[in-house]
């Protein structure tokens, strides 16, 4: 096979693994408390910041930076949730869009008063890795693995402990809950802070890829929106699936015209998908 | 508890386990006014309630659909020893333990939301018309089945449209209309009585 080719193939599973955990934490929300946090990409553009102030100015190591990133931008999901979206719990859904629609220029603005809208990165990178023909970015590939193991966490704790049993209870039916003993209120926050948590990762694998500006939310929110949409939204595995298709989209559509193209490429399949599966991919 | 339609039967049981606050009076469970205890902590004052239509996970498989049933705190503990309690009582659900609650049949799904509420140790159960829908063999295992409970020192509280075969199992009866209590006896007595037999035995 042509190893260009195939770079882009490998390189499409790469993107698709850091995609598949803003989309599963707006699945996880939007499945439990029936809100779509429309300032998802936003929360994981604080944690970009998080890390890069804690590393660049703050002078941390930066595994620590990751480390601290990930509760805060948890904490950040738990505060959405108490001041912005309990509130309006049970009003039509527009209020809620717009509340967290306006969370996002809320934040947006704030990341610009504070940092300005200049690029800032990292500049941490790992050496290519060399797989037979191909190079893959070392940077990607463990910001992949990094990825899959959050997944992994996920899928555990939503499989093995009483309260992730419970969360996949309560997206079917949440009247009955309290009486299993379960207070919904409770798994609605515990619901927000694991969606803030993986914003957090996904902040940590992203910020090692990209540079980032107060504006970075735009260059993977809107996908990732596509992405919950094309999987069925509030389907995990769906979603998960839908993830790395558009991971492959994406890459090998810079592989046969450009990346710009490619963005192209995948919002024609995301609309045909809308005509033709309208309620997702995967929907029975 | 039996009555017509629409009689506000279900709607008792609602406001028994909380998830309908009543408007007026009170609700006393061992002197206890239940009517401000949040919903989600009956289940550990000893209060089960199997709703009507049973509403189980189906996307769950059995097993997890009695794991909800043991989720709160003082009822983990006893998560093992009460699930095989409830493999015993209903071995079809053991043999199903795997297997989406949405694909049982309708007696097995009776069975795993009755498990489910027994999962939560309770003191009181709380049945809204188990044999609904049910084949008549089925019917006649689920009252099997409330007549053993009851040997086991649970109390039942149970709403009924079969009237004449839950009479057979419980000591007392109720007649609910129009939200009153409209007779109430021993079964026995209820099963003689003329009126009932003429509205809810079908006897002229
Ligand atoms: N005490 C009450 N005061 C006012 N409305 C009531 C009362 N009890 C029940 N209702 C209303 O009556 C209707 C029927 O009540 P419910 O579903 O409890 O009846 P049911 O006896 O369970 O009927 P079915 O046999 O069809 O299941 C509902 O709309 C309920 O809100
Ligand atoms: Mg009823």
């Amino acid at each position: 096979m042509d190893p260009f080719l195939l770079e882009a193939l490998l390189n499409g599973v790469l993107l698709g693994g850091v995609f598949a955990l803003p989309v599963l934490g707006l699945n996880l929300v939007f499945g439990v408390v029936d809100v779509i946090w429309l300032c998802y990409a936003e929360l994981v553009m604080v944690g970009m910041y998080t890390v890069w102030f804690l590393h660049t100015q703050a002078g941390w190591p930066l595994g620590l930076a990751f480390a601290v990133c990930l509760p805060a931008i948890a904490v950040l999901g738990l505060l959405l949730h108490l001041l912005v979206v309990r509130p309006l719990l049970g009003r039509p859904p527009i209020n809620q869009v717009l509340a967290t629609g306006g969370v996002l220029f809320v934040l947006q603005g704030s990341a610009t008063l504070v940092f300005s809208t200049d690029f800032r990165s990292l500049g941490v990178e790992m050496p290519p890795m060399e797989m037979g023909e191909v190079f893959v970015s070392g940077t990607k590939l463990a910001a992949f693995v990094a990825a899959l193991l959050g997944a992994a966490a996920l899928w555990a704790f939503l499989k093995f402990t009483y309260v992730g049993t419970a969360i996949r209870a309560i997206a079917r039916d949440r009247e009955v809950m309290p009486l299993m003993g379960v207070d919904p209120r409770r798994i609605y926050l515990i619901a927000s802070a694991v969606g803030g948590a993986l914003a957090g990762l996904a902040a940590c694998l992203l910020v090692v890829q990209l540079d980032m500006h107060p504006f970075v939310g735009l260059s993977f929110g809107p996908i990732t929106f596509m992405i919950c949409v094309m999987g069925g939204l509030g389907n995990m595995l769906g979603g998960f699936l839908a993830a790395f298709l558009m991971g492959l989209i994406v890459s090998t559509g810079g592989f046969w015209w450009n990346t710009e193209m490619s963005y192209v490429v995948a919002f024609l399949f995301f609309i045909l998908v809308i005509f033709l599966r309208p309620r997702g991919l995967f929907a029975r | 508890m039996v009555g017509p339609n629409g009689a506000g039967k279900t709607t008792l049981l609602r406001v028994i386990s909380g998830l309908i606050r009543p408007r007026v009076g009170t609700l006393r469970y061992g002197g206890e006014d239940l009517t401000t205890v949040p919903p989600h902590e009956l289940p550990a004052l000893g209060i089960a309630h199997v709703p009507e239509n049973r509403r189980l996970f189906p996307h769950l498989t059995v097993e997890e659909n009695l794991k909800v049933g043991a989720y709160a705190k003082r009822a983990r503990p006893h998560f093992a020893a009460r699930r095989d309690h409830v493999y015993t009582l209903f071995p079809r659900l053991k043999e199903r333990r795997h297997q989406l609650a949405g694909t049982l049949s309708g007696g097995e799904q009776q069975m795993c939301a009755i498990g489910r509420a027994l999962m939560s140790g309770p003191r009181i159960l709380l049945l809204d018309e188990p044999s609904a829908g049910l084949a008549p063999i089925v019917v006649r295992q689920v009252f099997e089945l409330v007549r053993h409970i009851r040997q086991e020192g649970l109390t039942v509280l149970i709403v009924e449209q079969n009237v004449a075969q839950v009479l057979r199992v419980v000591d007392r009866a109720y007649v609910l209309e129009t939200g009153r209590v409209a007779a109430e006896g021993s079964a026995a007595a209820l099963a003689a009585d003329p009126a009932i037999r003429r509205s809810y035995l079908g006897v002229h």
